[in-house]
């Protein structure tokens, strides 16, 4: 809930200070805001100039050259692949649980119970990523094995429970599954922070107009929180789309593109092929690698770059 | 709030974002320049006045024998200090070839097919190249499948199995190896490494000498089959094959625990992994010319993976220690020496197979290697 607040405050601070007069406080802090601003910039540039030079030789490089006798595109496209599918399914799953948390947090429970239960939820994001990991394939894969079982013979229609099951639990649903926790307590906090700055007055508007709890929710709560939400949902994809140890661990990679969620051949994610591979490669393969994160980056940024233009069209306010 | 207090909090802020930038900047600089970096964890590169002190990069297979012998020869060598990076195998070779480190270590001999070969020789002029084979491990095919005490595998079967053309555990060619068995109806899981690995890359190659005509695949350290069981390390390879009914794998033999493990045919018997049939296939390998380009002291073998001579063991994997015969300080050169012996010495090899349950070298290979080491001056 931090961020937000500081980022929020920190967007009309100058704006007040700029009005009044200049005193040495003033200047300090403008200044530092500016360096503050420039290095953020700087590093960003810094990061893609490393990875457009170091990728650049795996980007020229024919398919013959590369590693594996596989142009670029044919390497990179299922692990993009795998990363955007991953990152989304993590996301369709983790943010109608969040904001149901959120909701609960401050509609719903009693203060006491919201604030015990805040705590916990924020306390899933100081777990180790490859705590996830561990807790992935030692208790939650052989856990999901008969329940994707089931899936396989009830919905084996679905392309998406196409089968055959994996026998070990290390598919791409126990991944979602895992990435989706993991970003829970980062969508929760954002649609929490927001769902209590719903104004009281709404609130007891709709209520006195005859809105039960939920038309109440319907009407105000959820309509003033749904860009911070989708912002939010933006951050926790973010994540999930860079998530690295808990794939790599998890993951059984095998595969190339398939939308098969219970197999054991799955496409692995950039974050996670690089982890897997770097150690071992050496030369025109490191570039490659590279050249793959450099795809990530991009990706990343248009996430993000998305998230704004919804966030912008979402709010009229 | 009070605008003083955001003051701090903003300033304070400042200060990391550019504390964290400077230590930013200073390692995304560094990186860029040059192809083979220095990145030996514990940092200093051999320089000319490190007398006591040495660095090693490499194969995360030796990673355990490597710890193992650097605490027992510092113990026995006070003011020495080694340490060892297991960056991997590629890793290691490319610090060596840049002169980042002192040592590699290397689950492949270098070859001339990538150019490193040449690197490597050239790195070390006017001395000359030292690569001596110093970790020999088993690699076990492990499987699970209640109420099969033990199985039999021609080669050809186990690569029809890896290339996922046998599909069920009672088909008729493994029926026909294990006679009186009970096999069930389970599908076969083929479990490989999803990381690049040398345990890879040695059983693919033992994959495509003794089953050529199954097994076309490149020999590679990354897992050539698509489809597959893929799990992370040694580790997630034995407890993806615990965990699943039907799996089959490959994993150091150390690292198998109460798993099945599949007796393999050699010549007319059935081998299974041991330390004494590991170290022995060495003893019947011939040395690789193309490996050695004359080089006199660098020891690499065309391992003979399609050995009939009973106990003996062919699924192997054998590492490589890589050094020079000259260092820019003669104290480097002893220490390297010192160190390279102790590691290849019975004593050393024992160490190792308590710490990481590798195979010792054959003591007819020990003094060959002993006569490389010997170069180094």
């Amino acid at each position: 809930m931090a961020p937000v607040d500081t980022t929020t405050n920190a967007g009309r601070l100058p704006a007040r200070a700029s009005g009044g007069r200049h005193r040495r406080g003033d200047r300090i802090f403008g200044n530092a805001a500016v360096i503050a601003a420039v290095t953020i910039l700087a590093l960003l540039v810094g990061v893609a100039v490393f990875l457009v030079t170091e990728g650049f030789p795996a980007l020229t490089a024919s398919a013959s050259e590369l590693p594996g006798h596989e142009s670029f595109l044919g390497y990179v496209a299922p692990l993009a692949f795998g990363t955007v599918l991953a990152g989304a399914l993590a996301t369709v799953i983790a943010v109608p649980l969040a904001v149901a948390v959120a909701l609960f947090i401050t509609h719903i429970a009693p203060p006491r119970i919201a604030l015990t239960l805040g705590y916990l939820v924020d306390l899933l994001a100081a777990i180790p990523s490859i705590i996830y990991g561990l807790w992935g394939i030692f208790v939650l894969g052989p856990a999901a094995v008969p329940a994707m079982r089931w899936l396989e013979e009830e919905l084996g229609f679905l392309p998406i429970f196409a089968g055959p099951a994996s026998i070990t639990g290390r598919t791409m649903l126990v991944v979602g599954l895992v990435l989706a926790v993991m970003i829970l307590p980062i969508v929760s906090a954002v649609a929490r922070e927001v769902f209590s700055q719903t104004p009281r007055k709404l609130q007891e508007g709709a209520q006195a107009l005859g809105a039960t709890r939920w038309e109440m929710i319907r009407t105000t709560v959820l309509p003033f929180g749904r860009s911070s939400v989708i912002s939010g949902a933006m951050l926790g994809l973010g994540r999930a789309l860079g998530e690295t140890m808990a794939v790599a661990i998890i993951l059984s990679v095998s595969g190339g593109i398939t939308f098969n969620l219970i197999g054991q051949a799955n496409p692995s994610t950039i974050a996670a092929n690089i982890a897997l591979d770097f150690p071992e490669s050496s030369g025109l393969a490191v570039n490659l690698l590279i050249a793959t994160g450099l795809v990530l980056f991009a990706i990343t940024l248009a996430t993000n770059f998305l998230a704004r233009l919804i966030v912008a069209r979402s709010s009229p306010r | 709030m009070s605008s003083s207090r955001w003051l701090v909090v903003l300033v304070a802020a400042c200060v990391l974002v550019l504390g964290l930038a400077a230590c930013g900047g200073g390692g995304s600089s560094s990186s860029p320049g040059k192809e083979g970096e220095s990145g030996t964890g514990s940092g200093d590169p051999p320089s000319t006045e490190a007398s006591g002190e040495i660095a090693g990069a490499g194969s995360t297979a030796q990673q355990a024998a490597q710890e193992a012998w650097i605490a027992e020869f510092e113990n026995a060598d006070s003011g020495a200090t080694v340490s060892y990076d297991g960056v991997g195998s590629g890793g290691g070779r490319e610090q060596f070839i840049a002169a980042g480190v002192a040592y590699g270590a290397s689950d492949t001999p270098l070859s001339e097919s990538e150019g490193e070969l040449g690197k490597a020789i050239k790195r070390c002029a006017p001395g000359e190249l030292v690569e001596v084979p110093n970790y020999i491990s088993p690699i076990a095919i492990i499987y699970d499948l209640p109420g099969v005490e033990e199985l039999k595998l021609e080669p050809e079967t186990l690569a029809k199995i890896f290339n996922q053309e046998i599909e069920d555990w009672n088909d008729s060619e493994i029926a026909k190896e294990n006679p009186g068995v009970e096999l069930p109806e389970t599908r076969i899981v083929p479990v490989n490494r999803s990381d690049e690995s040398g345990t890879t890359e040695n059983f693919t190659d033992y994959l495509s000498k003794v089953a050529p005509q199954v097994w076309t695949h490149e020999v590679s350290g990354d897992w050539p089959v698509k489809g597959g069981e893929a799990a992370s390390g040694t580790s997630g390879v034995v407890e993806a094959v615990a965990n699943g009914e039907g799996a089959i794998g490959y994993a150091d033999a150390s690292q198998a625990g109460e798993l099945g493990i599949a007796k393999i045919k050699v010549g007319g018997d059935w081998a299974e992994p041991s330390p004494e049939a590991a170290a022995k296939i060495l003893d019947l390998s011939k040395e690789d010319p193309e490996l050695e380009q004359g080089e006199k002291h660098v020891i690499a073998f065309e391992i003979d993976r399609k050995t009939e001579s009973s106990g003996t063991y062919p699924i192997v994997l054998v590492s490589s220690l890589i050094g020079c015969t000259k260092y820019k300080s003669a104290s480097e050169a002893a220490l390297v020496k010192s160190y390279f012996e102790y590691a290849i010495s019975p004593a050393g090899q024992e160490l190792a197979a308590e710490a990481a349950g590798s195979a010792p070298l054959s003591g007819k290979l020990t003094k060959k290697v002993e006569a490389a080491v010997g170069a180094i001056e």
